[in-house]
């Protein structure tokens, strides 16, 4: 099957020449060229917005470009479609994970490569072990019979990237497959992708995190406003010059916190329960605070979260709001005593993905909009517009719908509906999570100013030195327990990691 | 500092989609395409089609079900369906007319009419919000029990009301008669409230994303439960107005509108699967579907052709708007 003609080593295994892409009259794509040899990991970068998705997309047969060519190993192929994607040996793991929620793992896993005729028996012993052996080979510990639904979002993303995997591609692209991921599992990918490398396929990696691209990547291209900006060995770039290149300017120095007065205590949490997933958490949060909230994925972070913010309440236990005793057991509630919480699945607990950006980012203040039961249009794009401008979101309308904004402008766009609500108690969830380095750096500032304004700041993050630089306090769960709460002085990267490896492992381990 | 600092964030600038394309994934565009040509087919058909008398007349037969129709509309665009709207109509409508042929007098026995529609409403939120059952399969099995209760209490018999009772259909506010009146009516205020109005706005964000708007803070329980219980009582008030219509009331009275109304609403662009769809569209729909049927009828066209014709409709409003949506989406 081989169309030899022009193969040779140095063929590139992806070309792409001219690529350009229109959505309706925008152009979010211009004349990208772009060679992927074969055995190599490569980073696309650039700012929320600069076309990153848009082009993996294309390559995956998605999107067909408006322009623009593709060659395969030299000959021109169409991307028609992601089955012929597939076919061609191209795999896209996607930004926002699709998958079949009421299947199971397993079934996730062999997705339309079951094999066998349409009437035939489904081989399920053998999906479910070869299920489990790749499953192992991730180091992931998930049983494959039960479904995906209820699986946290990074369970959900391995559960993807092994889907990858079993497809043996030759080129696989990962669109931010580490945001959702704690360190191990971070490095548990990292293994992988340079196995994968060097068997010779070609793997390109999109992020915002630079660390990831030093420590993994051979090259690296820079996107910005849907141009590609550079093509270059990571080595002969500092991260000075990909950050010029990426956002036209030098980044500002950020991710250090203004100290605030430090004044009552807002929320008070005393232990709460719930059975099964977490026990006894007790803990408080001042005005002006920023509390971090650390532990791996799974530890029961996010639960506590939910229960605070009365989407699954707590069994027992007791939260005091500025003093008061409160039970709160719906959002609107929560809403209503001054709480805010930014989740950290935003495809699911986040967005409306057909409906306008405007209107996705009033969500929460209805009464900001509808002083007298109608809504005021102007009041309504007033207050959307500041907020698109703060959060420097890109967008071509207001009246778009938000489902064609890329990741990163869809989770500003969450935080602006939340920073609307001006609430006195703040429970971010990840919310930095596909925020490219420019928008992170105000965004910290911009938690900075809430603090300083005697707001009370939960943040849950798997991101270490955020933790550690924005908080005054951080708390580490393990297992569903409080496992240690540890003043700024003490926080570090050992003592917090410490405190978030369970119990049992750590024993075996001395 | 350099030139390329300044590049704009926010692309303020760039030109929004062109505006026929707008137009065109509206879902009401291809229902008011179709109207104009039902109407221009019509008059080819018949000389009536072009006096508008003779349309008004037409659609005070569908009238009710419209009416039930547009509040369906909103329930459907919340995520939700009720199927038991029609089997509403008739058991409250012999409950209405089983009172008053025992003695009740008529608004005391409209009113208990009105009363057993809203309790029926509740019975629906009650399996679906409370019991968090599907609303196809709870509907499905109130529509069932609720025209077997209709059954025991009028038998196969048709019960008479009063002379003077009869004929809301020949009540004329300024030369329209007065279902007539009342559809449009409640058009414009239920278009209103679903356009302009917070509550109108989170119906579609429940519809669209139901988790997400519980977490915006939205009581998306409480919406649903609001929804079924004003499907019940305009199902109510549109059963006593049919048996106002027809002059007496059986247990089969409605049967099968359900259909309709559902038909209504989807060849109006509300998607089944909610989130989408709006009044508008659904009141287009129902001067087309009184359109067509007339004017087969007019053309003595089968009965079942005529089935044949509105399935058809239906099917290809959908494919053309889910087409063009999705052309615009690549
Ligand atoms: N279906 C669509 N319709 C209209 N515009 C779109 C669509 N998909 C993407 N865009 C626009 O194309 C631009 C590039 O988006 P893309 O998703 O490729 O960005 P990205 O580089 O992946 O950003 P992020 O880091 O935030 O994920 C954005 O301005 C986005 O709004
Ligand atoms: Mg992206």
């Amino acid at each position: 099957m081989t169309n030899a003609a022009t193969t040779t080593a140095d063929t590139p295994l992806i070309s792409a020449r001219g690529i350009s892409k229109q959505f309706a009259a925008i152009e979010v794509l211009r004349d990208v060229d772009l060679d992927l040899g074969r055995g190599e990991i490569h980073a696309l970068l650039g700012e929320n917005g600069a076309g990153k998705s848009t082009f993996a997309k294309i390559l995956a047969g998605v999107h067909r470009p408006s322009r623009g060519s593709l060659a395969l190993n030299g000959t021109p192929v169409e991307v028609t479609s992601p089955i012929v994607a597939q076919k061609l040996g191209i795999t896209l793991i996607h930004q926002e994970p699709i998958s079949f929620p009421d299947l199971s793992v397993a079934e996730n896993l062999v997705l339309g490569r079951t094999g066998g005729s349409p009437l035939g028996r489904v081989p399920w012993a053998r999906i479910t072990r070869d299920a489990n052996q790749l499953m192992n080979l991730l180091g992931i510990r998930i049983d494959v019979t039960r479904p995906m639904r209820g699986l946290s979002i990074a369970d959900q993303q391995m559960v993807e990237i092994a889907r990858a995997l079993a497809s043996d591609s030759r080129l696989i692209i990962m669109d931010e497959p580490t945001a959702p991921l704690t360190p191990n599992e971070v490095e548990t990918l990292f293994g992988i992708a340079r196995r994968l490398r060097d068997e010779g396929r070609t793997i390109v990696f999109i992020t915002h995190r630079l660390e990831e691209v030093r420590a993994l990547c051979d090259r690296v291209t820079i996107f910005r406003d849907g141009s590609k900006i550079a093509t270059e060995e990571i080595g002969k770039l500092s991260d000075a010059d990909i950050i010029r290149l990426m956002i036209g300017r030098p980044l500002k120095e950020y991710m250090h916190k203004t100290r605030a007065a430090i004044g009552e205590v807002a929320l008070k949490v005393e232990g709460l329960t719930l059975p099964g997933v977490f026990s006894d958490i007790s803990f408080e949060v001042r005005k002006g605070e920023i509390v971090g909230l650390g532990g791996l994925v799974g530890a029961g972070r996010t639960d506590v979260a939910r229960a605070l913010f009365g989407v699954a309440p707590a069994t027992s236990g007791t939260v005091t709001i500025n003093g008061k005793a409160e039970v709160i057991t719906e959002p609107s509630q929560a809403i209503a005593l001054g709480l805010a919480f930014v989740p950290e699945d935003r495809a699911v607990a986040g967005i409306f993905r057909t409906l306008s950006v405007e209107e996705n980012i009033t969500a929460a203040v209805p009464g900001q909009i509808a002083p007298g039961g109608m809504i005021k249009r102007a009041l309504e794009r007033t207050l959307a517009q500041d907020s698109v401008r703060k959060l420097r979101i890109r967008l071509a309308s207001l009246r778009q719908p938000i489902g064609e904004l890329s990741g990163g402008n869809q989770q500003k766009a969450i935080l602006a509906r939340w920073l609307l609500t001006d609430p006195s108690v703040l429970i971010l969830d990840e919310p930095t999570r596909g925020i490219d380095i420019g928008v992170k750096a105000e965004f910290y500032d911009m938690i900075g100013e809430l603090a300083a304004a005697g707001r009370a700041i939960l943040l849950i993050s798997s991101e270490l030195p955020e933790l550690l630089a924005l908080c005054d306090r951080v708390l580490v769960m393990s297992e569903g327990r409080l496992t240690a709460n540890l003043s700024r002085a003490e926080a570090t990267q050992e003592s917090v990691m410490r405190a978030a490896v369970p119990q049992t492992r750590e024993t075996i381990a001395a | 500092m350099s030139a390329i600092e300044t590049q704009p964030a926010v692309q303020d600038a760039a030109p929004a989609r062109p505006r026929w394309q707008v137009l065109l994934v509206r879902p009401e565009t291809m229902t008011f395409v179709l109207l104009v040509l039902g109407i221009f087919a019509g008059g080819l058909l018949s000389p009536f089609f072009l006096d508008i008398n003779y349309i008004l007349k037409s659609f005070t037969l569908y009238a009710e079900f419209a009416i039930v129709a547009l509040v369906l509309t909103m329930v459907i665009i919340g995520g939700e369906i009720d199927l038991s709207p029609a089997a509403n109509m008739a058991l409250s409508a012999c409950i209405f007319a089983w009172l008053q042929q025992a003695g009740v007098p008529i608004p005391v026995a409209v009113l208990i009419g009105l009363a057993s529609g809203l309790v029926m409403g509740t019975i629906n939120g009650l399996m679906v919000i409370g019991l968090q059952l599907p609303s196809i399969i709870v509907t499905i099995g109130t529509l069932t029990l609720y025209r077997g209760l209709a059954q025991i209490i009028a038998g196969d018999k048709s019960i008479r009301v009063p002379e003077w009772f009869i004929g809301v259909d020949r009540i004329m506010v300024a030369g329209i008669p007065l279902p007539v009146v009342i559809f449009i009516a409640l058009a414009i205020g239920l278009g209103v409230v679903l356009g302009g109005t917070i509550f109108g706005r989170q119906i579609y964000q429940i519809g669209t994303n139901e988790v997400a708007a519980r977490h915006a803070g939205i009581r998306s329980a409480r919406i649903k439960f609001g929804l079924f219980l004003l499907v019940g009582i305009v199902a109510s008030i549109a059963g006593i107005m049919t048996a106002s219509r027809l002059g007496s009331v059986r247990y089969d009275l409605g049967l099968g509108g359900e259909l309709q109304m559902v038909l209504m609403a989807m060849l109006g662009g509300t998607y089944i699967f909610g989130g989408r769809g709006t009044i508008l569209g659904t009141f287009l729909a129902a001067w087309l579907l009184v359109i067509v049927s007339t004017g087969m009828i007019v053309a003595n066209v089968l009965p079942a052709v005529q089935l044949v014709v509105l399935g058809s409709l239906l099917i290809v409003s959908i494919i053309a708007t889910n087409f063009i949506y999705s052309r615009t989406q690549r």
